[in-house]
């Protein structure tokens, strides 16, 4: 029988990371992320998980340690929150070029300045054209199974590029919340061990990330991207592997009482759930309301969601960071584009709300679709506000 | 769904309660959160932990400005911080303190179900120290009978190790000491 137990998710992902029989970690501490490095180096050092841990001085440095361990044939995570990510920021493309499937965990976390430590989505959305496959969370049961399910998508054949895992700061990673640690035994079975395309290794040389110029660059660009694209099917295939073996099934784009909405809201990450309790109000109410959660945000899944979002008059599309001086938030841009050729498409307008920790409670919800089922569609449509912030 | 907002100091354990009282509350079958208020805490400075518990699954992740319960680690926040702030008024308060339930509601301006509990005079006398998160869980409990006290036997015994036995003294102490004014 798989265990329930109530745990702080950070140290859930941390046990989680460690049943996966990995090599060797590298993760340098930052909060929110602290609580997944202390508890992963505690389970290595006690012995409970055989891996190295390597030590390191900064996140760069963790990242280059994990893209060569990676390298050699090791199975290898990190994990690391805003500042951190933004240091790795340069290795990142490095990695996913080199098609090397390391995991990483991410605690979002708001970007500096002013410093802050709290949650928004405003460090992963910088990386989004790094070539990682980047998938969000919305609770401590599903960055448990993500985190595994990681692994074996970006170690596939058909895939071999690294993946990330959005786990909203504090939100999630200092929730203590019930969650359920799949069997080892299962776990084995579903994820055996990696088994590398090529290796470092001193025997047998091989080079890994040469040099190309104008002669070969854009070949391994368009390589990169076909990459990403096709790693869709992987990834549809080992959630439906997943469900069959644990019963938890995931999909790219959910939904919530979405069928036949007229309007409809959008979140990323820990936002959805609360979103739901809205939705049920504004049900409760007779109000013809959904919900989509955009799970997969690259490779961008452009059927789901059109799929998701063609009954609907009005799309209201959350973001928790901003373009600055772009034409909305990040996934506002990114939905309107994916819609733009679509003969039947909603109004779609944007908030962005919960930046930098500030809290995103049921009122928000319900008072951002009240007062856009209120105006006329002419009027609400490109809109981009932040929602609830103070102007004098 | 019951909402409980702590009220303690940094280093007095208002984290570890709420971590303690969700583990238990889960391996009894129901749900639970428990969450600290988010972002950098300092010993002795005033902080805020939150739980919930309830039979079915909890969705919403927002902050807790309505609670139910608000639970006082240590007497000399009153006055000092809002503890009563979105208290519901059908809400309950308990503070650590030896003074009488009657004097709490008065000089507090709270006319519900109010309890004390000189948690600190028993945590000194159980556990020698001066902490006491653990007995006041034994009060919460009491006040919103959610679970029995030997519920709390395996997480604080997981936490605790040896001195597990004092803190669950403590609480049971707390639990039956409690003196309740409606």
């Amino acid at each position: 029988m798989a265990k329930r137990a109530g745990m702080e998710v950070a140290m859930a992902v941390a046990e989680a990371v460690g049943q996966c029989n990995i090599d060797m970690a590298a993760v340098y501490p930052i909060t929110p992320q602290s609580h997944i490095a202390e508890h992963l180096s505690e389970l290595i050092a006690d012995g409970k998980v055989d891996a190295e841990f390597v030590t390191v001085e900064s996140e760069h440095s963790a990242m280059s340690a994990v893209i060569g361990a990676s390298g050699t044939g090791a199975r290898v995570y990190t994990a690391t929150s805003s500042q951190g990510l933004m240091l790795m920021h340069e290795l990142l493309p490095i990695a996913s070029a080199m098609r090397l499937p390391i995991v990483m965990g991410i605690a979002n976390r708001a970007v500096s300045g002013p410093l802050n430590i709290l949650n928004d989505h405003s460090d992963i959305m910088p990386q989004r054209d790094s070539g990682w496959i980047s998938i969000f969370v919305e609770n401590g049961q599903e960055a448990i199974d993500l985190s595994i399910q990681a692994f074996k998508i970006a170690e596939h054949k058909d895939v071999l590029l690294p993946v990330c895992i959005n786990i909203d700061g504090f939100q999630l990673t200092h929730m203590v919340e019930p969650v359920e640690f799949p069997e080892q035994e299962l776990v084995d079975k579903f994820l055996p061990p990696r088994e590398p395309y090529a290796t470092l290794h001193p025997g047998k040389p091989v080079t890994m990330g040469a040099f190309a110029m104008s002669d070969y660059y854009p070949e391994m660009m368009k390589a990169k991207n076909e990459a990403i694209k096709n790693s869709k099917k992987t990834i549809l295939a080992v959630w439906e592997e997943w469900a069959k073996i644990f019963g938890r099934a995931y999909k790219p784009v959910e939904t919530y009482k979405a069928e036949g909405a007229e309007i409809l809201l959008l979140t990323m990450g820990s936002m959805g759930e609360t979103a739901e309790v809205a939705i049920d109000e504004l049900r409760a109410q007779g109000k013809s309301v959904g919900l989509v959660k955009l799970r997969l945000w690259r490779p961008f899944p452009f059927e789901e969601l059109k799929e998701a979002v063609k009954e609907a008059k009005k799309l209201i599309v959350i973001d928790r960071a901003v373009s600055f001086g772009g034409p909305g938030g990040p996934v506002f841009s990114e939905i309107k584009s994916a819609l733009y050729h679509e003969e039947a498409r909603p109004m779609i307008c944007n908030y962005i709300i919960g930046l930098g920790g500030r809290d995103v409670a049921v009122t928000d919800f319900t008072g951002m679709i009240t007062r856009v089922l209120r105006e006329d569609s002419k009027k609400i449509a490109d809109t981009c506000e932040f929602w609830g912030v103070r102007e004098r | 769904m019951i909402e409980v907002r702590w009220h303690g100091r940094g280093g007095q354990g208002a984290v570890t309660s709420v971590e303690l009282l969700a583990v238990a509350a889960i391996s009894a079958g129901k749900y639970a959160q428990g969450f600290p208020s988010f972002g950098p805490e300092r010993r002795g400075a005033p902080v805020a932990a939150f739980s919930r518990i309830d039979d079915k699954k909890i969705k919403v992740r927002s902050g807790i400005y309505q609670p139910d319960v608000v639970v006082v680690l240590d007497s000399s926040l009153v006055g000092m911080v809002n503890v009563t702030e979105g208290l519901k008024p059908n809400g309950i308060l308990i503070v650590n303190t030896p003074k009488s339930p009657e004097e709490m509601k008065k000089e507090l301006n709270f006319s519900g179900t109010t309890a004390t509990v000189d948690a600190t005079g028993i945590a000194r006398k159980e556990m020698g120290v001066p902490i006491a998160n653990t007995t006041m869980i034994g009060a919460l409990l009491k006040m919103i009978g959610i679970m029995d006290l030997d519920a709390m036997k395996e997480s604080v015994e997981h936490r605790f190790g040896r001195i597990a036995q004092k803190n669950l003294t403590a609480m049971k102490r707390a639990y039956e000491e409690i003196k309740i004014s409606n």
